[in-house]
């Protein structure tokens, strides 16, 4: 990813000292010191790049608890104390001016696609690709998007070359954590959307969340042997196709990493 | 758990807690749960409700009307992926996915499942490594999980650890912020200024 945004004339910085968001497993046992997990990592980012920081977050938990804790912080004065007050024990404070956005956002409203176009070295013509956005990048909040049909990663496809599958499982659910939890629940929601996939002729998956891929890439093996069906479809992260239309190395994209290999253009 | 699974059609008042949702409804935005109009669009957008054992909309209705034991030991609340397809789509502006998040927190809170429940240990395991390191490990959390509730079941997976380890998808290195006791700090002073905030 990073190399992606370095092809598109923007330099990213990993926040110094970050820790974990808490995820949605934190909201489960308590939501306040979800926010104060959150509300250190936006104090750090203020601190590190003073008060118009931006702070890109490539997974859509932590862009959705990053964004959740951004809200309650403004919104509700009581948050505001109890985090302010938590902070404060460690010498931090928080004006609340961080920008949290999604790479999605990022490449198609700021970068902008007609930069995007420029860069583009090998493009991926006729390369059927799925764009599929998952749960929480565009729900509760659809900042950037629609929640129910958003486009932003189609017109991101389009502008690499790529060809859009018509795709209504764009939003829904992959499982998520469920996967660790209720395995089979987990698979089986994984499996209907690799199955759709398959059947729509796709040949590559492009997602915008780590964790969708992991599931939907890992675990293919597992479901090809359980509902008796091959799958084989490859799931890259959509930076990871933008990389490959710009021409950058396998390597530098960590497609060695994949369990599933695509064949290359 | 059989218990639980079953139909109940009628308990009487007295067994109820009819205090239940006022509990609940101290969540941010929870009042709106008094609007909900059992019209059901969280049922038929959940993915997940065909593998629950009472719909979105049963566990409002019942939470309304003081099945508080057969809420919080549901499996449905715990099925909760929080997609937020519900809580984009109900005409009545409920925020369900965190309703169900706030109901795993009174469920957690009063015992309701047994150290055996993998989504339970999950959430306390992740809570517990977080709270220590400031970062998670994903292998180590599941890792432990398993070891909590179903040690046989690592034999299985150990071909599919190998995997993701050759291929560098999992880290085994446990990862650690500066000063993790800045962590313990930040969260002691949040339990300590906290009365349970109603917002």
């Amino acid at each position: 990813m990073i190399a992606v945004f370095r092809t598109l004339g923007v330099e990213l910085e990993e926040l110094e000292d970050w820790n974990c968001c808490g995820a949605t497993a934190y909201m489960s046992i308590d939501e306040m010191k979800a926010f104060a997990l959150a509300s250190r990592n936006l104090a750090l980012a203020e601190r590190q790049n003073g008060n118009k920081s931006v702070m890109v977050t490539p997974c859509s938990g932590c862009y959705l608890v990053l964004s959740k804790t951004q809200r309650y912080y403004s919104e509700y004065d009581e948050v505001k104390e109890v985090i302010d007050k938590a902070l404060e024990s460690i010498g931090l404070n928080y004006s609340g001016s961080v920008r949290i956005k999604h790479p999605l956002d990022v490449i198609v409203n700021d970068i902008g696609l007609p930069t995007v176009m420029e860069k583009v070295r090998k493009p991926l013509f006729g390369l059927k690709i799925i764009p599929y956005y998952g749960c929480q990048i565009v729900r509760p909040y659809a900042v950037f998007d629609d929640a129910e049909d958003p486009t932003s990663l189609d017109k991101l496809i389009w502008s690499i070359g790529g060809k859009v599958i018509d795709w209504p499982l764009k939003t829904r659910c992959c499982g998520g954590s469920l996967i660790g939890t209720f395995e089979e629940i987990g698979v089986s929601l994984s499996f209907i959307l690799l199955k759709e996939a398959k059947k729509r002729g796709a040949d590559v998956i492009a997602t915008v969340c780590p964790l969708c891929q992991f599931n939907l890439e890992c675990y293919q093996r597992e479901m090809e042997k359980k509902f008796n069906e091959k799958l084989g479809i490859p799931v890259l992260f959509f930076t990871q196709l933008l990389g490959l239309a710009f021409g950058l190395s396998e390597k530098e994209l960590g497609l060695n990493k994949m369990f599933s290999q695509m064949k290359l253009l | 758990m059989e218990k639980t699974q079953g139909f109940l059609k009628f308990r009487p008042e007295a067994e109820l807690d009819l205090g239940f949702i006022d509990e609940v409804a101290k969540m941010p935005d929870g009042k709106t749960l008094y609007n909900c109009i059992q019209c059901g669009t969280c049922s038929g957008t959940c993915p997940l409700a065909i593998y629950m054992d009472y719909s979105p909309r049963r566990i409002i209705a019942m939470t309304r009307a003081g099945f508080k034991n057969e809420v919080l030991s549901s499996f449905t609340i715990w099925l909760c992926a929080s997609c937020y397809e519900c809580s984009v789509e109900c005409p009545r502006r409920i925020k369900i996915a965190d309703f169900m998040a706030e109901l795993k927190q009174i469920s957690l809170r009063e015992g309701f499942y047994s150290n055996q429940f993998k989504s339970t240990v999950l959430a306390r395991e992740f809570f517990k490594l977080v709270q220590k390191r400031g970062r998670s490990s994903e292998f180590w959390v599941a890792f432990l999980i398993y070891l909590k509730t179903n040690p046989i079941q690592i034999l299985r997976l150990i071909p599919f650890g190998i995997k993701l380890l050759l291929k560098g998808r999992v880290n085994l290195k446990l990862e650690r912020v500066k000063e993790p006791r800045q962590i313990k700090i930040l969260l002691e002073a949040i339990s300590s200024n906290q009365n349970k905030v109603s917002v």
